[in-house]
């Protein structure tokens, strides 16, 4: 117990301390945790920690990330992708493959171990570059689609690897190596539903798990998740998700596919969900702290006796096997037509291995593929591109990106044109809901009645599951880019807190709030709301009018004396507003006192005058001239 | 038998003397339709559908108002903006109005010798009315000489009133003597060219 705390302990702090400097500096949170992971080395190196083997469990992490990769990306994204993640994603693989294998064959090498190793550093980081590109807010640019289709297809890529490298094995290592330990990485465990099965029959099971991956995804997941949602308890919900994504992972798993494309796909298949934003805002802690325990084992088993050893003719490689990634990488972009500073973004992002490449090394040992004394060697080239990446980044915001950004104005990566979120959307905030819809406008409804949202679903608005006034989640429904808040929650305080809190996070949003009564209005006054309305006054003078009708009165008339009783209203209103004191009891607070009083007593003289000066101001208006102005008009024109 | 509407449009009802008489004379001639914009539109949201078929629906068009500032009330103004549309009214295709009857019925604060050239208005009160009459002509529509009361300020409405309702049932049952009428500047109470039945 007190060995995990003391690792937990070291690992958290390492990151604590490393990642916000790093960031200070400009240089990237996963330069951050590797520095960090570089940093500890020494220690766990003293306390003999398996740092390969906290690396495996890392990982998820990874498989995380495309969990949520995947909520982004709705099925017709995918698809419209495809010609990129099939013929960009494809030639990357096999052109550098080819182009490595080659060097390795000039390096004096057998064939077969240029083969595996051209396969294992064509992969690269999918972890370092979409955590970068995200932070860095490029992932919408054509740069950071096209590599984002080039990771996508990597990933996929390698489970044809894991059946190809065996293949590949040198006859005088099989005696040694084989059967080993080829299937204790991400893929393929211990544990297999496939081990032993025909060809047909392993692909059967593989399509049937895809299918129940995707079938699961359409059909079980709402009913469950709402019967837990039901339960109004977070972290149930939380360990539903998390339930969902290790499952997932553990089929795949069990299929001998890659955990990554299976979460991957499920998220494709939620994207449309209600559920989406609530699971992103749950996963993303645990993706964000596995990715950083991630970069910090990397950094960590970095063989520092090997690399001071060789450090010319590794550090060597490393820089030809990114230039080779880069060159590839940058000819591709020609013939897909990226323009300049995407161009460079793909090249320079995309140029290192990848922590895949840490798997497959593994897998190539473990099949007697890579003789142990180019391994090793190997691990160290495939860290040190890693390690180089933020640098390259760094070169392309700093070197590149002015240039282009002078040149062309960017326009793929500016945040969609923005839309509303409506928080609650019950009687209030549903028909604000219909009138934005009506007049086109695009909106995001968040509400934590489950079946009130199946219902909004049936009628194809776009609503998600979840406490509107945790702020997690509306920054998962956009709230930086949305233009407009509508706060329709019921709960006074709530919606007095959310305005409160976005108007000091996001001032740019415009907030319109729903109030309970007049002490809320001024609360919300208070905390920064544009527009308060107050929930049942409108529909109240409403029936006033109709009132008035009935009573006989000409309909005109009856809205005329309807909109003066507002005016007044919301004059006195506005009037005792400032003298509001939020943390003061009404009848503790003397000058508002004062105030509402002498309003009150005007209002009451004005019922006892049948109306009195109100009624007169309302009747103000068509008062024809008197025959004597006629008569004086008359006599003054002579 | 021609089908008459009469629309009353005053936006103070409750302190009228002389239009909402006129307006409680006419419930009872028979065989007319009668609305009351106001009452009918009193947040100005003009159904501009119902109204043109209204329109389609009648021969004789009666807009009954008090003069306001030389002119209509402002719902009548905005009726006529929305209703009378271009491809209904007038321009290709409108044509909806064409050989029907427009009948302005006015009252007047001023007296009627303030409504001459060299009265105190400086003008007779058909000049302030020529955008009516135009109207009507782009639409194809005979346009009547308005039935008047001047002096509205003291007047009695009574026989204004009664004289009113005279006029529509002689539109109604075609006993208006048009030709009598057309060649007169306007219509009174006393100078109605009605054959009488
Ligand atoms: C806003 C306003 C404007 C008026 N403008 C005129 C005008 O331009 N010429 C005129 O003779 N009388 C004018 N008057 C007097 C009205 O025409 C007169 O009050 C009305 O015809 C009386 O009818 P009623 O009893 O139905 O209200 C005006 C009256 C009001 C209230």
């Amino acid at each position: 117990m007190s060995e995990f705390l003391l690792l937990a302990f070291l690992f958290l702090v390492g990151g604590v301390v490393a990642v916000p400097i790093a960031t200070r500096l400009g240089l990237g949170s996963v330069l951050g945790y590797l520095l960090a992971g570089i940093a500890l080395s020494p220690l766990l190196a003293l306390l003999h920690v398996d740092v390969i083997a906290i690396q495996h469990f890392a990982e998820f992490g990874v498989v995380m990330m495309l969990f949520l990769v995947g909520l982004e990306l709705q099925p017709q994204t995918l698809w419209a992708m495809r010609a990129r993640l099939l013929g960009l994603g494809g030639l990357q693989v096999v052109l550098t493959t080819a182009l490595l294998a080659a060097g390795m064959l000039a390096l004096g090498q057998d064939w077969r171990i240029g083969v595996a190793v051209g396969l294992i550093l064509s992969l690269s980081s999918t972890a370092i570059v979409l955590q970068t590109l995200s932070e860095k807010g490029l992932m919408r640019s054509d740069g950071g689609q096209a590599s984002f289709s080039v990771l996508l297809f990597q990933d996929i890529a390698v489970i044809p690897m894991l059946a190809l490298i065996p293949l590949l094995a040198l006859p005088d290592l099989a005696g040694h190596g084989a059967g080993g330990h080829g299937g204790d990485a991400a893929h393929g465990s211990s544990l297999s539903l496939v081990e032993g099965l025909a060809g047909w029959q392993v692909a059967l099971v593989t399509v049937t798990a895809i299918g129940l991956v995707i079938a699961g995804g359409m059909f079980l997941t709402r009913p469950a998740f709402r019967f837990i949602a039901a339960a109004r308890l977070r972290e149930i919900f939380v360990a539903t998700a998390l339930l969902f994504v290790i499952g997932i992972a553990l089929l795949m798993t069990l299929v001998g596919l890659s955990p990554a494309l299976g979460t991957f796909l499920a998220g494709v298949v939620l994207a449309n969900s209600e559920y989406r934003h609530e699971l992103e805002s749950d996963i993303d802690p645990f993706r964000g702290l596995l990715l950083g325990l991630f970069f910090m084992t990397v950094g960590a088993s970095i063989d520092f006796g090997l690399l001071a050893a060789e450090t010319l003719p590794i550090l060597g490689l490393a820089l030809a096997v990114m230039a080779i990634k880069g060159g590839v990488l940058l000819l591709l972009a020609r013939i897909f037509r990226l323009r300049g500073g995407d161009a460079w973004l793909l090249g320079l992002g995309l140029a290192q291995a990848g922590e895949f490449g840490f798997v497959l090394i593994a897998f190539a040992i473990g099949a007697a593929v890579l003789p142990p004394d180019i391994a090793p060697r190997l691990t160290l080239v495939v860290t040190l591109s890693m390690l180089l990446t933020p640098a390259l980044f760094i070169a392309y915001d700093r070197l590149i990106r002015p240039r282009f950004d002078r040149e062309e104005p960017r326009e793929a990566d500016a945040p969609e044109p923005g839309h509303v979120i409506i928080a609650g959307h019950g009687r209030f905030g549903g028909i604000v809901n219909r009138m934005l819809l009506a007049a086109g406008h695009e909106t995001t409804v968040l509400d934590h009645s489950a079946a009130q949202l199946d219902l909004l679903r049936a009628f194809g608005v776009r609503a998600f599951y979840g406490d509107a006034t945790r702020a997690d989640l509306l920054e998962a429904a956009g709230i930086a880019e949305a233009r407009l808040l509508v706060v329709a929650i019921d709960d006074p305080a709530q919606a007095t807190a959310l305005v409160r809190r976005i108007r000091h996070e996001h001032p740019r949003v415009h907030i319109v709030a729903r109030a309970r009564d007049r002490r809320h209005v001024y609360e919300l006054y208070a905390a920064g709301a544009h527009d308060i309305i107050r929930e049942t006054f409108d529909s109240s003078v409403r029936a006033g009018r109709s009132a008035y009708e009935a009573l006989g009165m000409h309909p005109f008339e009856a809205e005329r004396l309807a909109r003066a009783f507002t005016t007044d209203d919301r004059r006195a209103l506005a009037e005792l507003a400032p003298l509001f004191d939020p943390d003061l009891p009404e009848q503790q607070n003397p000058a508002y006192r004062a105030r509402a009083r002498e309003l009150m007593e005007a209002q009451t003289e004005a019922l006892r005058h049948r109306g009195g000066s109100f009624r007169e101001r309302s009747e103000r208006g068509w008062t024809p001239p008197t025959p004597r102005d006629q008569d004086i008009a008359a006599e003054s024109e002579g | 038998m021609a089908r008459i509407i009469q629309y009353f449009a005053h936006p103070g009802v409750s302190a009228s003397r002389i239009n909402a008489a006129l307006w409680r004379t006419t419930e009872g001639v028979d065989g007319i339709t009668r609305v009351d914009l106001y009452a009918a539109y009193p947040r100005y949201d003009i159904d501009i559908d119902a109204e043109q078929q209204r329109l389609r629906d009648h021969d004789v068009i009666v807009l009954q108002f008090p003069l306001f500032w030389y002119s209509c009330p402002a719902l009548v103004k905005e009726w006529i903006d929305l209703v009378w549309e271009h491809g209904f009214a007038y321009g290709q295709g409108g044509t909806a109005l064409r050989g029907k009857t427009l009948l302005l019925a006015i009252s007047a604060g001023g007296p009627q010798d303030a409504y001459r050239p060299d009265g105190y208005q400086h003008h007779d009160l058909r000049s302030f009315l020529t955008p009516f009459e135009q109207t009507a002509r782009l639409s194809g529509m005979d346009f009547l000489p308005p039935y008047v009361l001047y002096g509205a300020l003291r007047a009695d409405p009574a026989a204004h009133a009664t004289g009113f309702a005279r006029l529509l049932a002689a539109l109604r049952d075609d006993r208006l003597d048009r030709d009598a009428a057309m060649g007169l500047p306007i219509l009174t109470h006393d100078t109605l060219p009605i054959a009488e039945a």
